[in-house]
């Protein structure tokens, strides 16, 4: 029966299974009160969390998104039913703590990771394609790479706490949701009361969509970078048309739910600085295909035992609170007196995307080694 | 005597990418030792594509992998 369920999970049908559950969730989330275009975002909510532990200031996005914690634990869960959970680390845990930094640095440049940029789309938001093109643009540069060598060489077997520490972690962010303890006057915990990090789903709900997906998927190793990696590497569909359901059904549900609007400009938590939201996603992409997966596919790894994917969240956190304390992360298109204000990227922004590139290509350019032990 | 290739503790797409090299080299059987199921399956799902039979073998917690055309 195990097999049998592990067989389905693999095959097309269950990889274009988690894509719609996604696709359905999200927009439902949205719906029940998370920020427009934005029912599940990874980056977005690993900010957020990085606001809600003071790790940055920003008071408009600050909360612990149960989604994540119900992202690690769902995969856990799987893992463990299905004799899957492994506690391994090792391949060079510094770079991918370096590649998360810059992979948030360019999400938050778009505003979004690539699940928010397929909802973004699915919503309406015609940003969406520069930044997806620029997504698929990044990766196809870290195919070049793995063609020429490129490895963060191997992992290995490790004490089964290591796999454990990344479930805890949620376990104590869970606990921090729950009680809301104040650290010192006017310290962290802190709880958005105005802007996307106020906006929100019932806890309970929120948590318990993200256990289901996560659960889907580790059983279906669903990942958004993997997918367009497949198509470029291998020309395998495999992955993709699990994004593509995710778009179909998200699109769908958004029609059902009155929440599709097109257009290029003032998009709701997005900018329409073009050439930023290419340049900022290619970043992400370059950093998530060194990396060996996208945000929610670090986050399901991280679940099951991964140590260096753990590492990588980490990254991405601390990049988070980077973009927010040095005033790099993307900002909204607004109206003030009934007239458009293109947001975008401040210089520093734009000075700290042009380096991730740069870093990142070194990383690609200096860790080719041919890996056959 | 089976060519091996190594790909335990890779993490994806390298198992792949290696095996699709020993593919294209043309000499079978080839022996792909993978650790992690998410392995095998990428592994089996190219190699079936490329037109090989793959057997599976479970070596304690690892596996192996048996390509032939």
């Amino acid at each position: 029966m195990r097999e049998r369920l592990t067989r389905f999970f693999a095959s097309r049908w269950g990889i274009i299974l988690a894509g719609a559950v996604i696709g359905l969730l999200a927009p439902l989330l949205q719906f029940l009160g998370n920020p427009p275009n934005m029912g599940i975002c990874v980056a977005c909510f690993e900010r957020d969390i990085a606001g809600a532990l003071g790790l940055h200031r920003a008071n408009l996005v600050q909360y612990i998104r149960p989604e994540i914690i119900g992202f690690v634990w769902g995969s856990t869960l799987a893992a463990l039913l299905f004799r899957e959970f492994k506690a391994r680390s090792g391949s060079a845990p510094i770079v991918r703590y370096v590649l998360g930094i810059f992979a948030m640095i360019g999400a938050l440049a778009f505003l979004g990771c690539p699940w928010r940029a397929l909802l973004r789309l699915a919503g309406g938001d015609l940003n969406a394609i520069l930044g997806l093109a620029g997504l698929a643009v990044g990766i196809a540069i870290g195919v070049m790479f793995l063609k020429s060598g490129y490895s963060l060489g191997r992992t290995t077997r490790t004490y089964v706490a290591v796999g454990w520490i990344m479930p805890a972690v949620m376990g104590a962010l869970f606990l921090l949701l729950v009680f809301r303890p104040q650290f010192g006057e006017g310290g962290p915990i802190f709880f958005s009361q105005k802007g996307p990090g106020s906006l929100h789903a019932p806890l309970l709900i929120s948590l318990g969509a993200g256990l289901l997906i996560g659960f889907l998927a580790q059983r279906t190793r669903f990942c958004t970078m993997g997918a367009i990696r497949d198509v470029i590497l291998v020309r395998d569909t495999h992955l993709i048309s699990g994004v593509g359901a995710l778009v179909v059904v998200a699109f769908a549900t958004n029609l059902v739910l009155g929440q599709v609007r097109f257009g290029f400009a003032g998009q709701p938590i997005a900018h329409s600085s073009f050439l930023w939201n290419f340049l900022g996603m290619a970043l992400a992409g370059l950093a998530f295909a060194l990396a060996g997966g996208c945000p929610g596919r670090q986050l399901f790894l991280s679940g099951e035992g991964d140590g260096d994917a753990g590492i990588f969240v980490l990254g991405m956190i601390t990049g988070a609170a980077f973009a927010h304390n040095f005033s790099l992360a993307g900002k909204a298109d607004a109206v003030v007196n009934g007239v458009l204000q293109v947001g975008g990227l401040t210089n520093f922004g734009m000075i700290a995307v042009i380096f991730g590139l740069a870093v990142c290509v070194l990383i690609g350019l200096t860790m080719r080694e041919c890996a056959q032990r | 005597m089976a060519k091996t290739v190594d790909a335990r503790g890779l993490s994806c797409p390298q198992p792949v990418i290696l095996a699709r090299k020993a593919i294209a080299a043309g000499e079978f059987p080839i022996e792909v030792l993978v650790e992690t199921v998410t392995s095998r399956e990428n592994v089996r799902r190219m190699a079936e594509k490329a037109g090989c039979t793959v057997r599976v073998e479970q070596v304690g917690e690892e596996f192996k992998l048996i390509l032939a055309k």
